[in-house]
Order: C-alpha cells, then structure tokens, then sequence
C-alpha cells in the first residue's frame, strides 16, 4: 500500500483521487461512480466537491480520499489526477507531489505537447478513441475510470454495480457499453504502462465489508422521513436543494408530500400550516431563505407550533458565493427575528449525525412546541462519506410526540367555560396540544400576545406569564435533554480546542498531525450548548475554530466563560482540510508563546 | 344538510371589536351560515386569517384558527389542507393582506389549486391603520398617504384570478345576506381552490365604496337567466368589464382537478408510528 512521501508528516494509508474538467463534463457523476465502487470494494471513501478555482470559473473537480480505514477529512494532496483538460493540471499544481499520476487524453490538440510536471508521473490513454470503439465518445470519462483502475491494480468489477447504478435506468445495452469502456481503459493502461514503477505504488485493497455512501443533506432527508416528518415545504436554494430532491419520491411513499412553493416565506408558512394541522412539518433553505423566513419564525415560536427549520449554510452575506462553505450564519440562527424568540439550534458536526439530529430535532419540537433550527453547513452537506448501514440503525428512532392530547384528556386542560387552553401556563412551560379534528380542543393560535385561550391581550401580568411559560420550555429542555459535546484527543492536554460543526472530521484528523497534545471538544448544540467554563478554565490554551471571519462562535464561547480564546478562523469559501488545519493551530499556538 | 349543528356553534364568546357598522360583521355570519349549512363541524375546520381588521376573524369565530403574518394566509392554508384534506379549510383576509403584501402567494394558491375557500373582505382601504389607500382603492381616492388620490390603477383580484386559471371566481356583498351566504357555500363545495372577493364596507375611513355604492351598483349574475358561469368567454367579459361589478359566481370550471387529485396526497399526515416507518431500512439500503 502506498504511503504518502511527504516529508515530516504521519499519512493514513490513503489514496487522493480526483477527476477535473469544465462544468458540463459531467465530472460528478464520474466520481461518484468511482467513490461508488470503492465503497463496495469495501473501502471508505470521503469526497469533496467544494474546489475553487485558482484561475476562473467554469472549472470543476470532484476529489475523492479514499482508505480501508475511517476518512473523514480532505488533506492537500492529490495521488491520481483524473485531467480532462489541461488546465485541471494546473488547478491542482499545489496539490501534485513527487510521484503524483496525471491521466489524460494525449489525442486531445491541448494535450498534444502535455509534459507532466516534474516529478509526476503522466500516464497518456487514449480517451475518446477507446471510448468509440466501446460505442461512443460519450463514454471517455468511464474508459478514464477504468485506466483509473488498471493503474491501481483496483479489480475492474467493483466498478460495474456502480455503472449499473448510474445507466441501469437507460437500458442494458448501455450499462453492458460502459462497461466495455471501464474495461478498455483498464487493459490499456495494464498494457501499455504497466511496467512504470509509480503505478504500482497505489494497490488500492479491497475488504469484505459493505458500506454506504451518503451527503449530509441526503442524511437529513432520510433522518426526516425517519422520524415521521410528511410534510415538506420548500424554495429551491443551492446548497439546500439536495434534501428537497432527496425527499421528493421517497416520502410519499410514507404518505407525505413535498410542496415546492413560490417562495420562502410561503415555504415557512406551509411547514406552519401543515404542524398545526399535525403533521411534523419541515423546511429547508440556506441564509438568504433564512432571513427571509425570519418573520414567521416569530410566529411560529409565539403560537408554539413545533417545525424543523434547516439551514444549509454557504458563504454569505447577500448572495455571498452560493457554492462556497462557510459557518457565517450562527448568528442569525441564535438572534434571528425580531424581539425575543426562544428556539432550539441543532448543528450535527458529521453526515451520520445529521440523521441523528434530524430524528432529535423533530422530538425537540414537538415535545417543547418550539421551532428548531437543524443546520448543516456545505461542507457537510455536499460530501459524501461511507458509512457502516447500522450506523443509521432504524429501530434506534424514537419518536416523541410530546403532549398531544386526545378527546380523552381533553376536558382536564379546558377552562370553567370548557374552552381548551392551548398556551396554559404550566410548571414546565409546554401546553397541551389538540390536534385540529380533536373534539372540545377548538382554539385559535395567534402571533399577537395571547393568553392561556390562544386570544389577544395586552394584559401586562398575562405578557409576563406567557414569555415566562415560552422560556421555561427551554429551560426545562435544558434541563431534560442530553446538550453533551463530543471529545477527542489528550483529556489532560495543555491545550484545547473547540469547534463545531463540519469541521470535526479535518479537527480529528489533524489531532495525529499536530505537535502538540490536545484536547478537542466539538459542540453540536448551538442553543442550548454545553457549559464549557471547566474544560476552558482548565486548560492553558483555548482556541476556536470555526468558518466564519469574526468568530461568532468564539464570541459565545468567551461569553459562556468569560475567558478570552484564540480565534483559528476560515472563510475563502474552502473547507479546512487536515494538514492544513494542524499547522494553523500549531502556528496559533507558537504566536501564543512568543506573546 | 347537517341538522345538528348550527351556525352559532362557529360564533366564539368573544365580542368582536370592529366599528359598529363594518361590513366584517356581515361577512363573517355568511362564512359561518355558510360552512353549518354545508355540513361542516368547528372541529373540522381550519381557519387561517391574515393581519388587518379582517385578520381579527380567527378570534370572533369557532373552529380551529391560525392567526398569522401579514399577507400569509394562503400558504398556511395550503399546508394545513395538504397535511389533513378531512379540515374544511377557510381563509380570510383582506385586500391589503391578500391583493398587496401577499399578492405573489394569490397568484400561486390559484393556479395551485388547494381545496380551500378564500375569501378577501375587500373594503378598499386600509383601516386597522386608519385609513391608507389599499391596492383596491380607486385612482382618485383621497387618503392620509394619498392627498390627490394613488394616481395608479386599482387591482382587478378576478382578472387576476382568471389569468392563473382559476377556477372559483366570485364576488358577493357583505350587506346582501343571503346571496353573500349562498356564493360562500357554492365555494366551500367547489372541488378546488376557490375565491370570493366579499366587499365589506368600511363606514370609518372610506366614503366613496359604502354600502350605497355597493347596493346601487352592483349587478347580480344570479339574476341573469342568460349568464352560464362554465363559459369562460363570458366570464372573461364581466370580469374585464370597467362600466360595471358584478356579483355572483362569475366563473367555475367543473373539470379542473384540484392540487390533492393531481397529487394522490390523502389521509391525515398526523398518523405516524411511534418510531421509524417499518421498512425504512430500505432507505439506508438506497446508498449502496
């Protein structure tokens, strides 16, 4: 297995891959074919597809890292370049390293004088040629995937239930023509380059082991459905989109429905109108559809309709770059609409846990009758990682639908009118719930202050009851339910670090390259959060790292422990990748001590 | 129809606050009149208002009732229909909060075509507010944002309707009763998205639409033997007519399918098991 020659640093035995081209060269779906096939090679696969061009638009790639053990983070180096022109080499210059492979198409006029950078190995296949004789020049990009496994020895078969997948819908015949494509581009490279040196260094290994392969949107979906959300609601919005397209034909077939409505403040008041009749009702959009919704966010808290609200951050403000990560929306998340709203912020820090929170944000809602923000930020909803399929073990969702009462209970929460008291004032601040259909539960709810009957009132003692009542849920929530971060690293280390959300996988892997011991926490709970006073006061070094320029996270951690912390900050619109992040956070900690 | 519930059972407790006078008041008992007599129950129905003195609806009747933001009632309908097509589901407000801040979700819940009943109790001005020219208002109506009048077109909310395919165009007349009452009904068991544009006068702040004008003016298709509202030719004349309002179903289309038909969605969203559905795995099994 090939072991990363990069000096002065620990490499899991991993193999970075990626395919590049213009936008239109299908480039995605060629690597997901391939991250396909490793998955059922039984290897763990980690992509990205959040690349910035160095030079100008129109470039695309699709990386893939890829290991018989856990990945869950980028690094900054690339093995096997799939270039389907030659600007894709140029791109990923920084990335090339002393025994790197470029796979290109030496027939294409650009390519016709390609000298591989120094130390990089070019492997010249014939693309378009091959790709005819199998049955069309359309299918380049597969005789590409195929050198791709000819040159690391990967059997050609893993790749054939991954085509299957992606053309199985066109016919036979056109599954049987990749196929024969994958397999030209194998034997030509097994047969015109199979005695370089380079080429056997990167033995990609197959286990038995059955994985899936998932984005963080698509986890959110299926963690939606899961939980018994049937109603969605939703504008398209980039990065949000995925989990509308993932539910639309799936959660019909649990008898819910997707809307895609004109707007987001329809969208909102949808998912509104859809929890008062009952059903637990969701919507999906990204920062500009957030302060859109804003409004009606009030509503929803003041009349106590439970909603799931999911935010898929990307660089903002404004339109920002609707394609780039970034964490930039904490802020609107936790202040968001005005006066004083209470609210639950949910921020899964893996694409397995946005299932999870997605199950737990629709029990938050419901038993506390509170909105929930459940937010994913790009990075985590775009890539896709593999997964053992009992990590999404469904006997494991619970669902709690809070107090729901029925024609039963009914009569115990009307007044002496026997008129139903949807906002009673009780001991833990949740109210009874009736169902519209529910006999003696009639009532109105409203966004004016009301009281306990659901009616208007400029009643100062009555205001003061009710936002009491509203934020005694909370409290109680805070009270009940498990708010606990993850921890990895040393527990006892000098210095710890704190983040949250995506960028716990690069956090996790850059604890193996960092110079120091660490202690690392990472908090998926924005509101409420996790009292971090002790971990902080007892450490000498306190940095947080976060996607954002100003550290609105660091802000609240300072706030919580009034105890100042180092800031590791990134907002370019890229992920942080390991390698990167480790130096950041040892050169964060040298300026500490020269200060 | 139903012979044990009666209209007074959709009346709440609560006094209503409008003038003495409003036209909301005669609104109002026609939508309750008519939703008894078509056989509903206030626990089967959902009412959704918006913000404005219409907005106060919700309150001074009995059902199930979502008092919202401005200007969107309409999706909130829609949502609570898709969830449970078994509510009877009405929305009210008012032409400020259906014909100008909510204008973009009118034009949508048309041609969407959500079984539900919206009625916009048009009075042409913005009262709750006291008195500010509404997207109703006519051209030269003086107002405290208005001095010498909007000087631009008021909105035709039937044309508007027609233009997105609609297909349950009416108009009725808060003070008329009992054709008010009539049209209601015919709306609530129209088989789609239905609107009625009521005019509800307002006696504080407006003193050009009164109930004179309305009662001199208005001409009532109902009497008109010749009037077929399933042309859509004729509908199109009386709706584009500038000499004249009418009152009346103007137009239905009894073809059109409603959203929930085109989209198979029925039952009640609100039953779901107590944990994952039982073959959810199948889901996990999709990313292979």
């Amino acid at each position: 297995m090939f072991v990363s020659t990069l000096s002065g640093l620990y490499m899991a035995e991993d193999l970075n891959w990626a395919v590049g081209g213009e936008a239109g060269d299908g480039i995605n779906s060629t690597g997901k074919i391939f991250a396909q096939a490793l998955a059922r090679a039984g290897r763990h696969v980690f992509t990205s597809k959040d690349f910035a061009s160095r030079i100008r638009g129109g470039y695309t790639a699709y990386k893939v890292r890829t290991s018989v053990d856990k990945v869950q983070s980028v690094v900054d180096r690339l093995d096997i370049l799939v270039a389907l022109t030659e600007r894709t080499v140029e791109e990923n210059l920084d990335e090339l390293h002393d025994g790197s492979v470029v796979i290109y198409d030496n027939e294409r006029t650009e390519f016709s004088d390609f000298e591989a950078p120094e130390g990089v190995t070019g492997v010249p296949v014939p693309l378009k040629e091959l790709a005819e004789e199998a049955g069309g020049a359309i299918m380049r990009n597969v005789v590409a995937l195929g050198a791709v496994c000819g040159a690391c020895d990967f059997p050609i078969e893993n790749l054939d239930e991954a085509l299957e997948k992606n053309f199985g819908s066109k016919g036979e015949a056109i599954v049987e023509n990749n196929r024969e494509a994958a397999r030209k581009g194998a034997e030509y490279v097994s047969e015109e380059h199979g005695d370089l040196e380079t080429l056997q260094s990167y033995e990609v290994e197959t286990t038995d082991s059955d994985y899936v392969l998932l984005n963080g949107d698509e986890a959110i979906g299926m963690g939606a459905i899961a939980a018994g959300c049937r109603f969605y609601s939703g504008y398209p919005i980039t990065p949000a989109t995925d989990v509308m397209e993932y539910l639309k034909g799936r959660i019909e077939q649990y008898g819910g429905h997707v809307v895609q409505a004109e707007d987001e403040l329809s969208a909102i008041n949808m998912a509104l109108g859809a929890a008062r009749a009952g059903a637990r009702s969701m919507t999906a959009t990204s920062g500009p559809g957030i302060d859109l919704m804003a409004e009606t966010f009030g509503l929803v808290a003041t009349s106590e309709t439970p909603l799931v609200i999911t935010n898929v951050m990307r660089s903002g403000p404004s339109t920002g770059m609707p394609t780039k990560q970034e964490q930039g929306d904490l802020n609107a998340m936790l202040y968001g609409g005005h006066g004083e709203i209470p609210r639950f912020v949910l921020a899964p820090t893996t694409i397995d846990e946005c299932f999870w929170k997605a199950v737990e944000a629709f029990n938050l809602a419901e038993k506390y009758q509170t909105p929930v923000y459940l937010t994913a930020d790009l990075s985590l909803a775009v890539t896709e990682q593999t997964f053992s399929p009992d990590t999404f073990d469904m006997d494991e969702v619970e669902v709690d639908r809070g107090k729901i009462v029925d024609e039963d209970e009914i009569e115990s929460w009307q007044d002496e009118k026997g008129r139903f008291q949807p906002h009673f004032p009780t001991a833990d601040g949740v109210s009874p719930r009736a169902l519209p259909g529910t006999d003696g539960g009639v009532h109105m709810s409203t966004g004016l202050e009301h009281n306990a009957l659901g009616r208007r009132t400029e009643d100062t003692d009555v205001r003061v009851e009710q936002v009491d009542k509203r934020n005694r849920k909370i409290e109680t929530a805070r009270e009940e339910e498990d708010w606990s971060p993850m921890e990895y690293g040393e527990a006892d280390a000098d210095t710890l670090v704190i983040s949250w959300g995506s960028n716990e996988g690069a956090m996790i892997e850059a604890l193996d390259y960092m110079e120091s011991d660490v202690r690392f926490i990472s908090v998926p709970y924005i509101f409420p959060r996790p009292d971090l006073t002790e971990a902080v006061e007892e450490a000498e070094n306190v940095i947080v790292v976060e996607c954002n320029a100003n550290g609105q996270f660091a802000d609240l951690i300072e706030q919580d422990t009034l105890t100042r912390v180092q800031r590791v900050n990134k907002y370019n619109g890229i992920r942080y990748k390991a390698d990167e992040l480790a130096d950041e956070i040892d050169a964060a900690l040298s300026n500490e001590v020269q200060a | 129809m139903s012979s044990d519930v009666r209209f007074t059972d959709f009346k709440s407790d609560k006094q209503p606050t409008w003038c003495p006078g409003c036209g909301d008041f005669g609104t109002m008992n026609g939508m309750m009149k008519a939703l008894a007599e078509t056989g509903n129950t206030p626990k089967d129905t959902f009412v959704v208002a918006g913000i404005g003195c219409s907005g106060k609806i919700g309150t001074y009747m009995r059902s199930y009732a979502l008092h919202g933001v401005h200007g969107r009632a309409l999706p909130v309908g829609a949502g609570a229909k898709l969830a449970n097509p078994d509510l009877e589901v009405m929305v009210a407000g008012g032409d400020g909060d259906g014909y100008s801040i909510g204008a973009g979700h009118f034009m949508h819940a048309v041609r969407r075509n959500v079984d539900m009943t919206y009625v916009v109790m048009d009075n042409r001005i913005y009262g709750l507010t006291k008195g500010q020219f509404s997207p109703t208002s006519r051209e030269d109506f003086e107002t405290s944002t208005s001095p010498e009048g909007p000087k631009q077109e008021p909105v035709n909310p039937l044309a508007l309707a027609l233009a997105a395919n609609g297909g349950f165009i009416a108009q009725s007349f808060s003070s008329d009763a009992l054709r008010h009452q009539e049209i209601i009904e015919e709306a609530i068991e129209y088989d789609g998205f239905s609107l009625v544009n009521t005019f509800s006068p307002c006696v504080t702040f407006n003193d050009v639409d009164t109930y004179d004008y309305f009662r001199d003016s208005l001409v009532d298709l109902g009497d008109d033997e010749e009037y077929d509202p399933t042309d859509k030719e004729q509908a199109k004349d009386k709706i584009l007519d500038s000499e004249k309002e009418y009152m009346g179903v103007l137009y239905r289309d009894d073809e059109k399918n409603s959203y929930e038909q085109s989209h198979g969605v029925e039952g009640n969203m609100a039953d779901i098991p107590d944990g994952a559905p039982e073959d959810a795995m199948d889901l996990v099994r999709e990313f292979y």
